[in-house]
């Protein structure tokens, strides 16, 4: 009853304030669709190019290129979920990339065929053949990638370094590493069980190859859902991004909550350098090289604020999805490569120039 | 040409509906220093900014020099002739005096087109401005290496350097020594000999009566009057400020306060401007205020006893025991509560849901399996809390930033209360709510302490210290001044008590 009595009895410029209240139902479901529009602007321009490109190109709704998109999309989005937690803390990971490289290379180095003529620690070193081998050079360089992540952790928790920083110096830091461990000689020459956690399929439908890569992705995707929706530590990431100080007065222990987001997010790093590099049969210390900002620009594309606070799983996964399909459509176009850098590069400027103002506005 | 350099003539300002300035006016004479006083939020400050043009105003006119004007910005007025040194100082201590007082006017010189900043002009002028305001230091001297005080002198410089015909000073002398005063007092005289009209916003008695010609008071938003500094006494100017009828009613006070359950003995900062050697006691079910002025250092005191601020002395005893508080959790987990006087910056997140606002703090206690998060629980607790506390949402999931600033406190209360706290630590409750709201959240508080639940409300508003408070304590400068009965108290014992060593 008092709303409408409300609105009665105020005056002309008041009633208007009223009927524009978030308390109204009615303009919240209007300015909730305009909001969608607004939020996934980028996102949307980029499916209709899709749309165009599918329309216009032969074959590019085909399910080889499906898979050939989804194989590409599932180290990304493995990176783009750990680069995530980062981002909704307001900070960033500009190490990723590197980091990527680093595991790719160490997991080859001790991943080599025992008959293959150039082996990285010489004709003597012979790995044991068995599954749980691989699974756990798997584990170690996972465990090595986390460490570094550790490192950009304590450095932005307890030395206060802006995450900027930090991670572009870990980013040098690590790929000097790489360099200095690999004798920045690419590696070749893997395992076949280790290749084909990367290409081999779990199950054929038709021509339609689910491959075990894919499982990492889905499991990847599933374990981060649970962990921002239904735990402490997602909520605390949250509370952090919406606001440091709050959370600090609330109870939540800030200091260590970043620091163990910037571990997982190094895990995710090194399983991603690890499933990369059986994809490519072979990693050089370039490997991975730029995925950060891929991966930063797919999440920002996908929702994830670099204002704070705000980030779902599928949101980065669109994100990943339409940045990866942006990619694809403008080869079936014929861009050259060189053009092809400058467009990903303005998409993610304008991304993040989109993101910032819809937050800006309503804060 | 009217005998006034400034006229504001009837203003008018409001926020979401709520008038924070009702027809307040301000005539300043060319030559004079004119006092603007009044209790904290009393609207002194929002004057200031609907002058400066950082608040538009609703209606009333300022006329300057006999003409009506509209300033948009700080640098349209000082290119009027309206200069502000802030109570914080915004200064570049990198850089030198000279820079400082010639930022975004650099006097340049060269060729066409071709400009670059005259280093020597700059500091020729810098240097005739400092000696005008008697600061024995040349233009080159690192502004980092000067102190507050002489900070101060500078950024009159460069008011006066602008030729401007009216300063305001807000709290100029909050952070200085009586030295430092006199000195201020030297330069004001000597500038206002020399036609420059000054705003002294402050609410130190003496001061205002030894430096000013004219005094305006405000109240709650309103006009109270204006008058000639020779005619007004201390009582007589506070009399003017705390003296209104109780517009705002409280809800019946059921609460019995029982044992102590809550001492601080002794409490220190380390830094000596804060809180030095305060200990106070809490019983159970009783509400304590605590009253003062702006940098009576109560938050500073609170946010100690909390454990976001550093604190060299002084212990807490909580239900007979030691308590030791060296970050918030350590006080959250024994049921101590603390909403924070600053909302947006330390109280809510405003892009996260009502329902994560409410639950933040007590999250351990909705989960399964100890470590899964059971919504369910969760949502309990947020239904409950919006029903018992009549919070107006569209629903759990709306982002706390589209409430109300009453709903948002609501919802800030209920995040404590979902961790069921013995001690509440409430800052300032009501700040910028309105009055409706208001008397909902007494009611609340009201009901917590009938409840047996001990608080302590920080409240710069006098009706809502004295109207809601079993006992009054009441800090000046960082230091306990008087604990006064909640019966006995009255506005003209508190302000006594708020300015005794001022």
């Amino acid at each position: 009853m008092d709303k409408k009595q409300e609105s009665l009895t105020s005056s002309e410029g008041q009633k208007v304030m009223e009927t524009k209240s978030p308390m109204n139902p009615e303009y919240v479901r209007q300015r909730r669709l305009i909001h969608v529009v607004k939020d996934n602007i980028i996102a949307l321009l980029l499916v209709i190019l899709v749309i165009f490109v599918g329309i216009t190109q032969k074959n590019f709704f085909s399910f080889a290129n499906l898979i050939n998109t989804v194989s590409n999309l599932t180290p990304r989005f493995i990176i783009a979920l750990g680069v995530s937690g980062c981002l909704i803390i307001r900070g960033t990971d500009l190490s990723a990339g590197r980091a990527v490289g680093l595991a790719g290379v160490v997991a080859c180095t001790l991943l080599q065929r025992n008959d293959y003529g150039d082996k990285f620690f010489g004709a003597n070193f012979a790995a044991p053949e068995t599954w749980w081998y691989v699974l756990g050079i798997a584990l170690f360089v996972v465990f090595l990638s986390m460490c570094f992540g550790l490192a950009d952790g304590l450095i932005i928790a307890n030395l206060k370094v802006p995450p900027f920083l930090a991670t572009l110096g870990m980013q040098t830091v690590i790929y000097g590493i790489a360099r200095v461990y690999s004798n920045a000689k690419p590696i070749g020459g893997l395992r076949s069980d280790y290749t084909s956690i990367a290409t081999a399929p779990i199950f054929q439908v038709g021509t339609f190859n689910f491959k075990w890569l894919f499982l990492f992705a889905i499991i990847g995707g599933f374990i981060f859902w649970f962990l921002y929706n239904k735990t402490r530590y997602g909520k605390y990431m949250y509370a952090i991004g919406g606001n440091e100080n709050a959370a600090e007065v609330s109870g939540v222990n800030v200091k260590s909550s970043i620091i163990r987001i910037y571990m997982l997010a190094g895990a995710m790093y090194g399983l991603a350098g690890f499933l990369l590099a059986a994809k490519s049969g072979g990693a050089s210390v370039n490997l991975g090289q730029g995925y950060e900002l891929e991966a930063i620009a797919a999440c920002t594309i996908g929702g994830v604020s670099t204002g704070g606070g705000v980030g779902k799983v599928s949101g980065i996964l669109l994100g990943v999805l339409v940045f990866e399909l942006l990619k694809t459509s403008m080869q079936y176009l014929g861009i050259n490569s060189d053009w092809q850098q400058i467009v990903q590069g303005a998409v993610i400027i304008i991304a993040v120039a989109f993101d910032v103002r819809k937050y800006l506005k309503r804060n | 040409m009217s005998e006034y350099l400034l006229q504001m003539k009837n203003i008018y300002k409001s926020f979401n509906h709520i008038y924070v300035l009702k027809g307040v006016s301000l005539n300043i004479r060319p030559g004079t220093v004119h006092a603007l006083m009044g209790e904290n939020g009393a609207g002194k400050s929002t004057l200031m900014k609907c002058l400066f043009g950082i608040y538009t105003r609703d209606s009333g006119e300022v006329i300057l020099n006999d003409e009506h004007v509209n300033i948009k910005n700080a640098k349209d007025a000082l290119d009027k002739g309206i200069a502000m040194v802030h109570q914080e100082l915004q200064p570049i201590p990198e850089r030198d005096i000279a820079e400082n007082i010639f930022c975004g006017r650099y006097p340049l010189k060269g060729f066409g087109p071709l400009k670059i900043i005259d280093h020597k002009k700059m500091h020729e002028e810098a240097d005739k401005y400092l000696k005008e305001v008697g600061l024995p230091y040349p233009s080159t001297t690192k502004l980092g290496d000067l102190s507050v005080s002489q900070m101060q002198s500078v950024e009159i410089a460069k008011a006066v350097s602008a030729d401007a015909k009216l300063i305001i000073l807000d709290e100029p002398t909050s952070s200085l020594t009586e030295n430092e005063v006199d000195l201020l007092f030297d330069i004001i005289n000597r500038l206002r000999k020399k036609g420059v009209a000054f705003v002294y916003i402050s609410h130190k008695m003496e001061e205002i009566l030894k430096i000013s010609d004219d005094v305006t008071i405000m109240r709650d938003g309103t006009y109270v009057g204006t008058w000639r500094a020779s005619e007004l006494t201390t009582d007589l100017i506070i009399k003017h400020m705390v003296g209104r009828e109780l517009t705002n009613r409280f809800p019946k006070r059921e609460n019995v306060p029982g044992e102590v359950v809550f001492r601080v003995n002794d409490y220190t900062s380390p830094n000596k401007r804060s809180f030095q050697h305060v200990s106070f006691e809490l019983r159970k079910g009783e509400i304590l205020g605590i009253g003062g002025l702006v940098g009576a250092q109560r938050t500073e005191l609170m946010e100690g006893i909390f454990g976001i601020r550093d604190v060299e002395e002084g212990s807490l005893q909580f239900k007979g025991a030691e308590l030791v508080v060296k970050k918030p959790r350590d006080a959250i987990v024994k049921g101590i509560a603390l909403l924070t006087e600053d909302r947006r910056a330390t109280g809510i997140f405003g892009v996260l849901s009502v329902s994560d606002n409410v639950g933040i703090a007590s999250l351990d206690k909705y989960l399964d399996y100890g470590m899964v998060i059971n919504n369910k629980k969760l949502k309990l607790v947020v239904d409950d809390n919006i029903k018992k506390m009549n919070i107006k949402t569209p629903s759990n999931d709306t982002p706390i930033q589209y409430l109300s600033g009453g709903n948002q406190q609501k919802v800030i209360i209920g995040r404590w209360l979902a961790n069921a706290p013995d001690v509440l630590i409430l800052d300032e409750p009501t700040r910028g709510i309105d009055v409706g709201a208001k008397y909902e959240i007494y009611c609340i508080i009201a009901d917590l302490a009938k409840q047996g639940k001990s608080i302590i409300m920080i409240s710069s508003e006098m009706p809502e210290l004295l109207g809601m408070s079993d006992r009054v304590m009441v800090m000046c400068e960082g230091r306990l001044t008087g604990i006064l009965d909640g019966k006995e108290a009255t506005q003209e014992k508190v302000m006594e008590l708020a300015t005794k060593f001022m």
